[in-house]
């Protein structure tokens, strides 16, 4: 098992992988993401309460979830490289961070233009909303303390410890934020507590949450071929697929 | 093990005394930003009194941001740091007597420095005890989580800006239980959670802290 | 005691040595050659942990780094291009920071600071000390714990004439002891009755 793994590992054995799993994603995504938009914005019913606007939730919930599940990948992926050195997974996490950054800000700005219908106004300070946006924060401090250290290696372990630190404060700024809410704001009305979402709406719902992950993947794939292309470039089998123009 | 944490914590307090711009400035500089909120606000003693906790908690954890920068600074350059890295000492423990020293000299005196301000901010008084006490527990472990980060970036040039985006969204979580201590005592609630949660981020930075800080020190020698 | 295999260390993609190897067995002394620039710095930080090696082992009376890391911290010291004094302090709060620092207690810090001519200058502060006087300070460190392992970059940096004669006198004194050390040096020591071996680095 650690030894599939360990081969898996080897850039160009990943390279190869990549380049199937890579389209392949791709199709399932876009397929997802084409279904998900049409029963979500066409089929499902409109909410009794909230009118057409909910239907934002099929970018922001997916959106939001998104930029969780990216960052517990950059934690794990940089876990697996302090450990065992795995350079393939400080290459994944290197790439997903813009991508979690991304799906970090799609979440806060869907969440800012359905608060104006919802409160009338673009930003509340509701829990999940702050916490969303501190954990832009995070992003944004992991990305600019690898641009900040010049040499590779380094900057690799740096930003691992980093996202590691992360990802213990997580759950406790989230705890912490929710807790300072419900004292601020006791009475108000958490929009995004969906307990009894009826299941016409729930199923398109968790269709572009796959999507989303797919997309995900695809991208996240596609970036760490040209980053593993960028770094072993010196390689035979760098050389020799540029050579028979496979890249 | 015990005499290298003392002997470590002696020399930076004989350093901190030698040189007070060290940790005069930070607390100035607290003094400072706490007096520009009645000038941008207006006078008010009942807004003020509002504001008070949150006001006097942004500008302790801001104090504290402004000194950590300098905790590894001067030992990486002048080579002091490679030193501590190879002393046969467990580094975490020595990293601890660091971070303790530089609370000592820049945490402490703000501590004290507290209830003049809150009276100067209209605060009640019944709050600042609480006061004390959250930024007693609260400057600590804002120290130790702000180490990682001072040192992540001690081998950057102008890691200071970088320092504040790493570590003040770490900084959250005590500034919320913090500030909220002292609304809770202000407005006479009982204030036990807010402290005890307090309580446990501190135990939890004090022993999670002190390997991420070797580790990080490690790297940004490299 | 020290046994070095096939160390490569990198700079981000670019390799500053590979395929180095060495063995210095207890009173060897060993003097690394190289160009500026060849890694000979690099190599005394390998060394000393200080620089992550892409390749290769280095072990420590018979077992490899990380792991025997404590003891091998224990029993060596490094002197590099910083000097890694406090100018606030003076040598002597130096010297007791120092060797606390490395847990080691009931030496005599006078006879040391004298033996690196000091004597005068041990209650001033560092900053008013000359470059030259403040290397003898990196000098006394080495005499402030009993280690059998000295690693030098550049000892002789801004020292004169009496101050390279006191290098090569530790150095010689340290080697009899059964002590070992690893050294970098643009000029030459004239280490008598010393086994030096050197080692040349750089492509």
């Amino acid at each position: 098992m650690f030894q599939w793994f360990h081969r898996l590992a080897a850039s160009k054995n990943f390279y190869r992988l990549a380049e199937i799993l890579g389209p392949l994603f791709g199709v399932l995504g876009a397929i997802l993401l084409t279904l998900g938009v049409y029963r979500g914005l066409f089929v499902a019913p409109t909410d009794y309460e909230q009118g057409e606007s909910y239907r934002i939730i099929y970018v922001h919930v997916p959106s939001a979830w998104m930029s969780m599940f990216v960052y517990m990948v950059m934690a794990f992926c940089s876990a697996l490289f302090l450990i065992w050195k795995m350079k393939l997974a400080d290459i994944i996490a290197e790439v997903s961070a813009p991508m979690g950054a991304a799906f970090t800000f799609l979440a806060l700005a869907t969440g800012s233009l359905w608060g104006k219908p919802m409160w009338g106004t673009w930003w509340e300070w509701d829990a999940r909303l702050t916490s969303e946006l501190i954990l832009l924060f995070l992003y944004i401090g992991y990305m600019a303390l690898r641009a900040s250290i010049d040499n590779r290696g380094s900057a690799a372990r740096a930003a691992a410890i980093l996202a590691l630190v992360g990802v213990v404060n997580i759950p406790i700024i989230h705890y912490s934020v929710e807790w300072w809410n419900t004292l601020h704001q006791p009475a108000s009305i958490t929009k995004f507590d969906t307990p009894s979402i009826h299941i016409s709406m729930l199923v398109p719902l968790l269709m572009m949450a796959l999507g989303f992950t797919f997309f995900y993947f695809t991208n996240m794939l596609s970036r760490a071929r040209s980053v593993i292309l960028e770094r072993e470039a010196n390689n035979n089998w760098v050389k020799d697929r540029f050579r028979e123009n496979r890249l | 093990m015990g005499g290298a944490f003392w002997a470590l914590l002696k020399r930076d307090m004989l350093l901190a005394f030698r040189r007070r711009a060290d940790w005069l400035n930070p607390l100035v500089f607290f003094v400072i930003v706490v007096t520009l909120f009645p000038l941008g606000i207006g006078p008010d003693p009942g807004l003020l009194r509002d504001i008070a906790p949150g006001v006097l908690w942004v500008a302790a954890l801001l104090a504290t941001l402004l000194a950590l920068d300098g905790l590894f600074r001067s030992d990486f350059d002048d080579g002091s740091l490679e030193q501590l890295l190879l002393s046969p000492q467990p580094l975490s423990v020595l990293v601890l007597a660091k971070v303790l020293a530089h609370w000592l000299v820049t945490g402490l005196p703000l501590l004290l420095l507290s209830p003049l301000l809150a009276v100067v901010m209209q605060l009640q008084v019944v709050a600042i005890p609480v006061l004390l006490v959250s930024l007693l527990v609260g400057t600590l472990t804002l120290s130790l989580v702000g180490a990682i980060g001072a040192a992540l970036t001690v081998g950057l040039q102008r890691g200071g800006v970088l320092l504040a985006l790493l570590v003040l969204p770490l900084f959250i979580p005590v500034l919320i239980f913090g500030s909220s201590s002292v609304i809770a005592a202000a407005s006479g609630f009982a204030v036990d959670a807010q402290l005890y949660l307090l309580g446990a981020l501190f135990l939890l930075a004090l022993v999670l802290a002190p390997p991420a800080i070797a580790a990080a020190l490690r790297i940004s020698t490299e | 005691m020290l046994l070095a295999q096939d160390l490569a260390v990198f700079r981000g993609e670019h390799c500053v040595f590979a395929g180095l190897g060495f063995e210095l067995r207890s009173g060897e002394v060993l003097q690394l050659h190289g160009d500026n620039g060849s890694g000979k710095t690099t190599l005394l930080r390998a060394l000393c942990t200080l620089l992550p090696l892409e390749q290769g082992t280095i072990s420590w009376r018979g077992s490899a780094l990380p792991g025997a890391r404590a003891q091998y911290f224990s029993e060596m010291i490094y002197s590099g291009h910083s000097e890694a004094i406090k100018s606030d302090l003076s040598p002597r709060e130096n010297l007791i920071a120092g060797a606390a620092l490395r847990g080691s207690d009931s030496i005599d810090i006078d006879a040391i600071i004298e033996r690196v001519g000091l004597s005068d200058k041990a209650e001033l502060s560092c900053r008013s000390l000359s470059a030259g006087q403040r290397r003898r300070v990196t000098l006394a460190r080495l005499l402030t714990s009993h280690t059998a392992l000295w690693v030098l970059d550049e000892p002789l940096t801004s020292l004169d004439v009496h101050g390279r004669a006191l290098v090569e006198a530790l150095i010689v004194e340290h080697a009899k002891q059964g002590g070992s050390v690893i050294y970098t040096t643009h000029q030459p020591l004239s280490l008598d009755g010393c086994d030096v071996r050197s080692l040349k680095i750089g492509l």
